[in-house]
């Protein structure tokens, strides 16, 4: 789950990582409010949205006066910002972080993740602060430093020393630097996140390092956890659509290239592999749609609901491997969901498993609209031919 | 032969009385797994058709001789299940569970690098050697007993189409292996590829993969050392969008790597016999194998 970067720099103050005083604006009076408990100027007006490259699309300003402060929290506020992680179609500003300016000396860049392939948290960080880390990584791997914590071990004096040096932080600095990661660490291990990211993380004319910018994901599946962190979760920055499809545990993904070809299948893996094979055929997929391993009848209503819902759909393949779902009750499941949710365009129907002549039977007889495939590509080809008449 | 399972196989299953746990421990039990053991805390000295539940795995393990755990344990509990078991003394652990959090496999992978055991998953279908032992919960006769294929895949009911090809086109399997979808799991192609190599039954692999991580490539420049029988590929995923999780905690395409393309190009170069269409990987077998 993505939190804004006020709610990553709340958590971050909570845990003694230092990042600039401010607050939350939703209007540009409250951020008048915000920027005249500041004590001066410049201020500093960021976009709050769950997207990188702000700054570039016009959503950071800097601010030399209460009015102006204002101006801009006016201007951003109710503006569509696009950056290059929005998409062309944007994404409307809710709400803006006032901050106090700093006395920059130097920009770096600090994050910390897990790594899947040797089950080791990595410190990453970078003397190019304020760059695109895979711009960093691709042009000049040699200004990373990584450092390999072990999650058993937690993080140690030398790990701390390891980053520092590397990344030649002056004597000054240095304690406030170790600080900084020391407590970067404790919230990324004990808030389960999947990344935390401090891009620019600054040191100041003053020697004081501070997270200029914050981007904290955390691990979904450790939300049950965290019902502090699941209380940040911004529904206004998710697809309406994949909203409404986790409310019925309906793992939801629209493609948003205008696909014809509405999905619905059991198991990720095979989603995903039914994705490609309509598109193999000749056709374009719209969604993903993973019904999980128990799809019942409700299940199938309401995906078929969510997929009917996107206009581009002109026809639907089911795919079902129904090894321990018997497929005489997944046929009756579509008869009842196609019934209820007012079928309006054609559905292939393939599926596989116990009882399969049972279930071909059922769809055959229910007088809907349904077409039987006897295979995957049978299936792919039959949808193919009927979105690309 | 096969790998990892067989017909000595004894198995213990923690979350035994729960629906799920109930519910597969019937059915690997009628496909003839010798399911000897259930766990569940504060439910021992119960029985589950007959099989004794037990408070603790280590008593389970003392009292039956399982060598094996099967687990269906919430998330929430799932790692702390996986360490009982790893100091239980079983030789290997299949974690069906899904959504267990990604620190907390951190932890599990890290100190399992010290113990014997192997551990299968988690969020997979487990592991069956056809007409022999069934630990999982894939269905069992789409499955052919005898081999001579060997199938290793991240997924669950995409290795089902796999097998169900395979067996329609009247090719037996030795061992078929979910390694899960999850970032951080414990058995790996690697180490699958490797069984399979060393097993004299299985004369061909197929290994299913899909977008994410490098564990395809990973596993490609293994066959290019050290695999001499063929190999058929799969990946799913070349129509992800990339910084989307597909499903599977672990299905997500990062900046330029994880593609499907990447991992079919490593595939190819490596000698794999790529199958591009999931519609004709059996005709492909067929002809490979």
């Amino acid at each position: 789950m993505k939190i804004h970067e006020y709610q990553a720099k709340e958590l971050f103050r909570k845990n003694g990582v230092p990042v600039p005083n401010g607050g939350v604006a939703f209007t540009p009076g409250e951020a008048r409010g915000v920027a005249q408990t500041l004590g001066g100027f410049p201020v500093v007006v960021k976009a709050q949205i769950h997207a990188g490259g702000r700054g570039k699309g016009g959503g950071v300003k800097l601010a030399r006066s209460l009015d102006e402060v204002g101006a801009l929290a006016g201007q951003i506020i109710g503006m569509t910002l696009v950056t290059p992680q929005t998409g062309p179609q944007g994404r409307l500003v809710k709400k803006v972080l006032v901050e106090q300016g700093l006395n920059i000396a130097k920009e770096l860049y600090l994050s910390i993740l897990p790594d899947r392939a040797t089950a080791q948290n990595i410190i990453m960080a970078s003397e190019a602060g304020g760059m695109d880390i895979e711009t960093v990584a691709a042009e000049t791997p040699e200004k990373i430093v990584k450092v390999y914590v072990d999650p058993l071990l937690g993080i140690q004096p030398y790990h701390l020393r390891e980053a520092a040096f590397r990344l030649n932080i002056p004597a000054a600095a240095m304690k406030p630097f170790f600080a900084l990661l020391s407590s970067l660490y404790h919230v990324f291990s004990t808030c389960d996140c999947s990344l935390v990211e401090i891009n620019p993380l600054v040191l100041t004319a003053e020697n004081s390092v501070i997270a200029l910018d914050a981007k904290v994901d955390v691990d979904s599946n450790a939300l049950f956890r965290h019902k502090d962190i699941l209380a940040y979760r911004d529904t206004d920055e998710e697809d309406p659509l994949e909203l409404e499809a986790s409310k019925y545990n309906l793992n939801y993904i629209n493609l948003g290239g205008g696909g014809n070809v509405g999905n619905m299948v059991n198991g990720a893996g095979l989603a995903m592999a039914t994705m490609d094979i309509i598109k193999l055929a000749g056709a374009e997929p719209a969604n993903f749609l993973d019904v999980g391993g128990g799809a019942n009848a409700e299940m199938v209503e309401n995906g078929f609901r969510i997929l009917l819902s996107d206009k581009n759909v002109r026809g639907i393949l089911i795919n079902i491997f129904g090894g321990i779902l018997r497929c005489d009750v997944l046929a009756q499941g579509v008869v009842t969901a196609a019934h209820k949710a007012g079928l309006n365009v054609p559905v292939v129907v393939r599926m596989e498993g116990t009882n399969v002549e049972e279930g071909r039977r059922i769809l055959a007889e229910s007088g809907l609209n349904l077409i039987t495939a006897v295979d995957l590509k049978d299936a792919a080809q039959k949808v193919a031919a009927i979105v690309n008449v | 032969m096969s790998i990892f399972v067989d017909k000595n196989t004894k198995v213990l299953v923690q979350g035994i009385t729960g629906r799920e746990g109930q519910f597969h421990t019937r059915q690997c039990a009628a496909y003839g797994t010798r399911v000897v053991a259930g766990v569940t805390p504060g439910k021992g000295g119960q029985d589950m058709d007959g099989i004794p539940v037990f408070n603790r795995a280590k008593e389970a393990v003392a009292q039956t001789g399982a060598n094996c755990s099967l687990i269906f344990v919430p998330p929430a509990f799932a790692a702390d299940a996986i360490f009982e078991a790893a100091d239980s003394g079983v030789d290997l652990i299949v974690a069906i569970t899904e959504g267990i959090p990604v620190m907390d496999m951190m932890r599990v992978k890290n100190y399992l690098r010290n113990k014997t055991c192997r551990l299968i998953g988690p969020n997979c279908p487990g592991i069956i050697t056809p007409g022999a032992c069934k630990v999982g919960i894939m269905p069992g006769p789409i499955h052919k007993p005898g081999g001579p294929i060997g199938v290793v895949s991240r997924s669950g009911t995409l290795t089902y189409e796999v097998v169900h090809q395979l067996t329609q086109q009247g090719i037996g399997q030795t061992t078929c292996i979910g390694i899960g979808g999850d970032p951080v799991n414990g058995t790996n192609f690697i180490d699958c590829l490797s069984a399979f190599q060393s097993d004299p039954e299985t004369t061909g692999i197929v290994m299913v993969g899909e977008i994410g991580g490098t564990a395809e490539e990973d596993a490609a420049n293994f066959i290019t050392r050290e695999v001499t029988k063929p190999v058929v590929g799969f990946i799913a995923g070349l129509t992800a969008p990339p910084g989307r999780r597909m499903g599977h905690a672990g299905a997500i395409i990062s900046g330029a790597s994880g593609t499907a393309q990447g991992k079919i190009a490593a595939m190819k170069a490596s000698g794999i016999h790529v199958c591009e269409n999931l519609g004709t990987l059996g005709e492909l077998c067929a002809k490979v194998f």
